[in-house]
This record gives structure tokens, sequence and C-alpha cells, in this order.
């Protein structure tokens, strides 16, 4: 009951994340202990999977890029205090315009018209998406948290029966679309890093990334620096302060959902234009989900969305690479680390808190010579 | 000990009599981060009396009770119950030691009885019919010995507050609380129902029950305990005997200094019609009517207060007023525009047009408590001139501003970067008048100004208020406080169960007639003033 001071802002950004990450190492290496591997050494491939193979860092970068869109797209909700767990469903339908934008016009239009316009696609796609739970959240007063799971599933239902009819690339039995035309294809990052004579090796890091760091400054400008991001603030803080100062709630929880749907929806970009070049069932992987532990590690913050994601990078990276240097840890184990990752830095983000809080508050106020 | 005739100072807390002291302190130390809120306190309260501790907001007044009911651990020093030193590790600790508490906002359930209520945590087994029948028989035995009768088959929700209250104390009884702490009692009652708690409270201790008595008025003070105890800044300034003190010189102990009571001020001139109101209704999300056809009209350069027991359809009167909620029937006629439930306003647009408004919770709505004082700062004018041009915040203007309005308004500390959450009420509230007053309104809606905030900024606020009125504008003030409506306003009307039941002017204001009024009791018709 008795309540902890509250901690000093240096310590919840930095601090706090740092131990619940160590914490949930040491239990993930109990973990790889128990099946009889040699934890440190699982460390070291993973983080030479992550950074140091050939191409490696590349392909650590290119699932960061999923998880910065889809943990910026639950960060901008939450500020609203609004729980967005349709990232997935938001981003499989971005990823619906930006093909159907690509199949219609790759063989008219340039690329540099037609890939501006699938991207703009692809965020209008999301954030519709997001726009039908936040009306509802808004005029209605659903449960955006209801609804947007179940738009997921709607999400998911509308694909396969598109990609198993109208888009189904004719006379095959797969449910894929055609593939795109060169034109509709995002550059890879080794092609634009080759132009100014930077060789990196192969990997399918694109133009994306770029875009997500684009996407973070957007979102800190937009929240922190713009009479928007105020009233989303407000709103998120205190509902009722936000009545008294004349904002516009529906219109302000509607605004925010979209622009939440809308960069779920540019996560597609990444995979739909840069990536696979095409439509495909389940591209999206369970990032939209991720983006949920990404956001709460990140403190809702685009510095630290971009470090969440850079972490979850390095797990599915470095990951994979477990996967094959070891017998015993199989992709299921991966998921029990990753699993206890989220649990301590994202369910069990605060459970730290108030025992940190007071040890601080203590040392802070302990007369010098007692600290010796 | 109150027999005794030695002068008790804060340091003779012990006293040397035969029976030890019911609740004893001794030196009580508690930190908050900086904030020292609790400093050496040493207490001693006897058995079967009623004391009083006072002191202002931020005093630690709350931090010491919540130490003696458990909720917080003294970093050092040791309670003790009846001479013998106890720890305690919650409030079912403080429940077993024979101490309960009523807190200032209740602690119970709105949709059950009062019966369910009572025996909420000791239900004693799986099945309820038997904990019903011995907690009805224990109810109706305490109810009959200490005069607190309550229907016990009633919806607590649709008792009146002073009835709850009285399940609250019900409840500590049944509990078998010897000791019993009142936090600020009376806030939410009449007049007529806090003279009769002071009745039941006498009864009590009668009996033997201790009771402590957290209050920030000091003629509750005067009229209720036998011992009293004031605290400033974190530390027990004094410890004096009722009969032997004066408002005045308890006043000064808590301040510091001393303290003018009536700001007063010569009486406005009113101009104008600025604000009127016409047949205005409203109804609750539940459909229950929370005003009913209210009419008023504000004029320039006067201060209409509204008198009201808590709860009696003011906040929904500030709240259609202001564009929060829209208005059901009725119209609402202000700068030249007229607004119905056609033609609602919202907040921006009333203070577009000039209407500012100073909220009855300034945590809640007033301000945004994670937010720095310098965002705070703009909240309402979000979307002026104030906060920037274009989409974006000119966040350098706004900090620059907001410490102007500190300095002014004398905020402090002066920091508009600390967090809204950081200030002590007053400063608090000094925030938000001086936010809503830099806008020049040419009416201000004003609700409990001076609730929770210390004695010094409440002679700030209401000079603050009577200045401004005097430079012309029309100000509606909604307050619980009688004293303030009474010292303030050029008009009064009295609300009750959402009527307007009574106008009242200036000069021929008197407590307990308007008392009369807000109960229900007295139309001004049946009146002979």
């Amino acid at each position: 009951m008795s309540a902890a001071p509250p901690l000093p802002r240096w310590a919840d950004i930095g601090l706090l994340p740092i131990i619940n990450l160590a914490i949930a190492l040491v239990v993930s290496g109990l973990v790889v202990l128990a099946v009889g591997e040699n934890p440190i050494r699982a460390i070291d491939v993973m983080i030479q999977g992550a950074f140091f193979y050939e191409g490696s860092l590349g392909y650590t970068l290119y699932y960061t890029t999923n998880f910065i869109f889809t943990g910026l797209a639950v960060s901008v909700a939450f500020h609203a205090l609004l729980f967005n767990i349709g990232g997935e469903g938001q981003a499989y339908i971005g990823g619906l315009g930006a093909g159907l934008v690509c199949l219609a016009l790759d063989a008219v239009l340039p690329g540099l018209v037609l890939i501006p316009l699938a991207i703009a696609a692809a965020a209008a796609f999301g954030a519709g998406w997001a726009f039908v739970p936040a009306w509802l959240q808004a005029y209605r007063g659903s449960h955006v948290v209801i609804t947007t799971i179940m738009f997921n599933f709607i999400a998911a239902g509308v694909m396969v029966s598109l990609l198993a009819g109208p888009l189904i690339k004719r006379g095959q039995s797969s449910p894929t679309s055609r593939g795109f035309e060169e034109s509709a294809q995002l550059p890879d990052m080794q092609e634009l890093l080759g132009f100014i004579g930077i060789e990196i090796g192969r990997s399918p890091l694109n133009l994306s990334f770029v875009l997500a760091i684009a996407a973070c400054v957007s979102v800190w400008l937009l929240i922190w620096r713009t009479r928007f991001g105020y009233a989303v603030r407000t709103l998120g803080h205190s509902p009722q302060a936000a009545a008294y100062a004349g904002i516009r709630i529906p219109r302000t929880i509607i605004l925010a959902m979209a622009i939440s749907g809308g960069l779920a929806g540019l996560m597609a970009v990444n995979e739909v234009l840069g990536v696979q070049h095409r439509l495909l069932l389940n591209f999206t992987a369970g990032y939209g989900f991720t983006g949920i532990a990404v956001s709460l590690m990140g403190r809702n913050h685009p510095i630290g969305i971009v470090l969440a994601s850079l972490l979850f990078g390095v797990l599915y990276q470095g990951g994979s690479e477990l996967d094959l240097e070891f017998q015993t840890i199989t992709r299921d184990m991966l998921l029990v680390i990753q699993g206890l990752i989220i649990l301590f830095s994202g369910a069990l983000a605060y459970m730290l808190n108030p025992p940190l809080a007071r040890l601080i508050a203590s040392i802070a106020h302990r007369p010098r010579e007692a600290t010796t | 000990m109150k027999e005794r005739a030695d002068r008790p100072e804060a340091d003779a807390a012990a006293g040397g009599g035969s029976a030890p002291p019911a609740v004893e302190l001794h030196r009580i130390n508690k930190r908050f981060g900086a904030v020292q809120a609790n400093r050496d306190i040493d207490l001693a309260v006897d058995r079967g009396s009623i004391t009083g501790i006072i002191g202002e907001n931020g005093a630690g007044k709350s931090t010491l009770v919540s130490i003696l009911y458990g909720f917080y651990t003294a970093d050092s020093g040791e309670v003790r119950i009846d001479g013998e030193p106890i720890r305690m590790s919650g409030a079912a600790d403080a429940i077993v030691h024979g101490i309960g508490m009523v807190h200032q906002h209740f602690m119970l359930v709105p949709t059950m009885s009062v019966l369910e209520n009572v025996m909420l945590g000791r239900e004693g087994g799986a099945l309820l019919a038997e904990g019903e029948q011995a907690t009805r028989e224990r109810m109706a035995e305490i109810s009959h010995t200490y005069g607190l009768e309550v229907d016990p088959d009633a919806l607590v929700g649709e008792l009146p507050v002073g009835l709850q209250q009285r399940v609250e104390i019900l409840k500590t009884l049944l509990r078998g609380a010897r000791i019993l702490i009142l936090d600020e009692p009376t806030g939410v009652l009449t007049p007529q129902e806090a003279d009769r708690l002071f009745e039941i409270l006498e009864i009590l201790k009668r009996d033997g029950v201790t009771i402590l008595l957290i209050t920030h008025k000091l003629r509750e003070i005067m009229a209720a305990t036998d011992a009293v105890y004031v605290m400033r800044r974190g530390e027990m300034v004094a410890h004096r005997r009722t009969s032997e003190t004066s408002q005045e010189e308890l006043a000064r102990l808590m301040v510091g200094r001393d303290v003018l009571f009536t700001v007063g001020g010569e009486p406005g001139a009113p101009g104008a019609p600025i604000l009127a109101v016409e047949g205005l209704s409203h109804a609750d999300e539940r459909g229950a009517p929370c005003l009913t056809d209210v009419g008023l009209e504000l004029r320039a350069g006067e201060i209409l207060g509204i008198a009201g027991v808590s709860g009696n359809g003011q906040s929904e009167l500030l709240d259609v007023l202001s564009g929060i909620e829209p208005p059901q029937t009725g119209r609402i006629a202000f700068a030249g525009r007229t607004f119905t439930a056609a033609t609602s306003p919202d907040p921006s647009t009333l203070r577009d047009l000039g209407l500012a408004h100073i909220p009855e919770d300034r945590q809640q709505r007033g301000l945004v408590l994670p937010f720095t004082a310098s965002e705070s700062s703009i909240l309402g004018y979000q979307g002026g001139a104030e906060a920037g041009a274009g989409i974006f915040l000119a966040l350098a203007a706004i900090r620059e501003r907001c410490e102007g309005l500190m300095e002014r308004f004398d905020v402090r500390p002066p920091d508009p970067d600390l967090h809204c959450g950081g200030f002590s009420g007053g400063n608090q509230q000094k925030m938000v008048v001086a936010r809503e007053l830099a806008a020049a309104p040419k009416a201000l809606l004003v609700g409990q100004p001076t609730r929770g905030v210390d004695i010094g900024a409440i002679e700030f606020i209401h000079s603050q208020l009577l200045a401004i009125r005097d430079t012309g504008c029309a100000i509606l003030l909604v307050s619980v406080e009688l004293d303030e409506i009474m010292s303030l306003s050029d008009r009064i009307l009295v609300m009750n169960a959402g009527r307007i039941v009574g106008e009242v002017d200036r000069s021929e204001a008197d407590a307990n007639r308007i008392g009369l009024m807000m109960a229900g009791i007295e139309r001004p018709a049946a009146t002979t003033a």
C-alpha cells in the first residue's frame, strides 16, 4: 500500500530497462543451461549472428525496421491512452493497399511515382482499418482493445479470401499474387550504399529503414511539439482535463488511432515493397503484436522504441543463428527466450520500479560519509 | 490530562498521568524523496477525548494520519497504543489495534445496502445468511447506543451524505474501533448535519472512544475538541487546550503569521448583464435530474455566489455553463450569443468569447498532473496564440510566459519545468487561477477555489478574485464553504436538489438562514427577514 517515491527519469528510461533485460537474459540462460548447452556460448553465437556474420547486420536492421513501425504505432495510440492491439491487422491491410496500387499500376507508372503512391496507400489502408474501431470507441464506447483484436481476425479473413480469389496469380495453387514489376520494388540498402561506394553484404534491408527513422522523428515532433500532440497527451493523462480544455475528444481518439494504424500499415512497405515484391499470406508474422512489447519496453518514446526494436531485431536474427548452431536450441526454444524478454521487459516492466525507487531515494539522501 | 491544569506544550507529550494515552506518537519521521513530510512528531491523545489536528495543506497531517492508520510506515519513531509500541504494515493491522478511520471520501459501495456495506470484509463464511444476522443484531445495538440510526436495508447510494458518513462510522465501530480518526469529516455536510455529527462524536467520547479530528476549519476545532495540535511544514508546532486558545491564535500558529479572516472588501458595482441563464434543466447519464429550471443573471463587476451542500447540482451547473456538458433544455446567453441544446457551445468557443473557468477539481481538470507547469499553463488555450503559431507549439515562449505568471501569482517554487503533481495544493490552485485570469475574461466561472488550499493561498486567491471583479469581470462563484461565499459575494443564490431555492443579498446574508435553505428546509417565501 505504501507509495514509493517516483523514479528519477534517467533510471526510468535507462537503468530499469537494462535491469529488466538482464534478468530476462539470466533466466533465458538458465533455460539454455537446462537443455544442456552453454549459455555464454549461446550469447556469443547470438551476438555474432546478429552483428558480425556477413550480411547479418542487414538482417538485424531489417527486422528492426518492422518493429520500429509497429512499436511507433502502439505508442501513438498509447499516448491517448488507447491500446491499439490491432497493429497486426492494420499492417496486413496496409500491405493490401500497397499491393493493390502496385498490381494495378506497376505497368504504367515509373517507380518514383509508384512507390510513394504505394507507401501512401499502405498508410491509408492501415489508417482506414484502425478508423472503424476508433470511430466505434469515440462515438459508441466499444472498447478499442476488443474491436482491434477482432479486426485482426477480419483482416486475416479478408486477405485469405482475396489471395485465394481475385488476387491469386493465374494458374498456380499457392495463395500469392503475381510478382510486382521492377518499378514497384523498393531499392535495397546494398544497392543504395553501393552508389556511394560502401560495400555491405546482401540482406533484405531496404529503403524502408530510412522511412522508419523518419517516422520516429515525425512521431516525436507530432507528440511533443504540436498542438495536436498536446491534445493527445492531455487526453491520455486525463480525459477530464481534456474535456475541460475543450479538446474534441472523439476527434482526437479517431485521429490518434488513424495515425497509429497508418504507422502499422507502413510496416508492410518493408515486407511487401522492400522484400517480397508480391502480396502473400501472413507476411506480418506477429510483428504487429510484438510492437506492443516494443512500445512498452521503449516507454512509448521514439528513441526507446528504436532501441527496443534493435533488441528484438537482434533476438530474431541472432536467434535464427542459434537455431542453426545448436541442435537442442530449436525455434520453439527461441520463442521461449523471446517470450521471457517480452515478459520481463514489457509485461513486468514495472515490477522492479518500487524497490529500485526506494533504493535510489535512500542512496540519494544518505549523508555522504555513510556511502563508503 | 484533560482535567489537569498544566499547560501542555508540544514537547510535553507523554504526560505523567496514571493511564497511558490512548494514542501516542513518539518522534515520528517520514520522508518522501526530498520532502520531509513529518519531522520528529510527538503526539499524545487521551482516552475518551476529542483531539483536533490542524495545519495548512501540505503541513503533513495526511502523512501523519496515514502512519497512524498503517498506510505508511514511519522512517523512524514509535506508535504506541495504550502505552504499547506497535508495528503496522497495513490498514488491517490498524483495525486489529482498534483504530478506525472515516475517510474524507467515503469508502462505500453505493449499489449495496447499508448492511452489506457494514459487513464487507467480515462476512464470516461462504454463506452470507449467518453473518448477515449477526451483523444486523450488532448494528442495531450500536446504532441504539450511540444514536447512529440508519435503516440497514437502505441502498447506500440513495442515502444523503450525512447518513452515508454515519454508515462509515458504524462500520468502524462494528470492527471494534476504540480510536476513531475522522479526516475532514464536514466537507460534504450542511451546517446542520455537521452539528449532528458533533453530537454523535460527543456521545462516542462519553463512552470512552478516542477521537482524532483532522480539519482545516478552525470553528469546528473550537466547537468540538478538547485539545488541538497544530502542524506546520511537517512539524508539530503547538499543542493547546481548546479552552485556552482562540481561532486567531490557531490561525497564526498554522500560517506562522497573522491572517486576515475576511478579505471582504468593498461591494462590487454591478454593471450590464454578461451571462443569462433561463430554464436550464439537466439530467445525468442515468436520467436522474440534477438541474431543474435554473435561471440566473450574472452582471459585469459582481460576484454571484452559489451556496449549497456539495452534490446539489452546482457541479453540473458549472459543467453546462462552461460548455463541458451540452445544455439539454433551456437557454444560455453569453457575449451576444445564445446557446441551446441545438446550438450547444463547446469550451473552446466559450473561451474565445471570453469565458474563463477555474474548475472544481484542479487535479483532474484544471491541471494535467504529469505535465510540467509550463505545459499545463496552456491547458484550454492550446489552440490559441499563447501556445504558438501554426500547428507547432512555441515551447520557449510558453515557458517564458509561464515563468511570468508564476512570479505574478507567487507560485512556489517558481519553476516552469516542475511537474504539476510536485506542487502543493495551494500552488497548484494558484497556477490554475493565474492561467484563467491571464486570459482577461469577461466572465469567470469559479468552482471551489480554495478547497484543500492553505490559508495563505486562500487570502491571495480571494484578493485576486476581488481585483478582477473590480475591473469589470463577472464572476460566478460556487463553493461549499459558506464563509467564502458570504465574504466574497455581492449576491448569493442557494441551490438545493438542482434548483435555485433562494436569493440573498450581501447585506442580509445570514449563515443560519442560508444553511436552512441549503438543507431544503426553508423556502425564501416562508422567511420573514
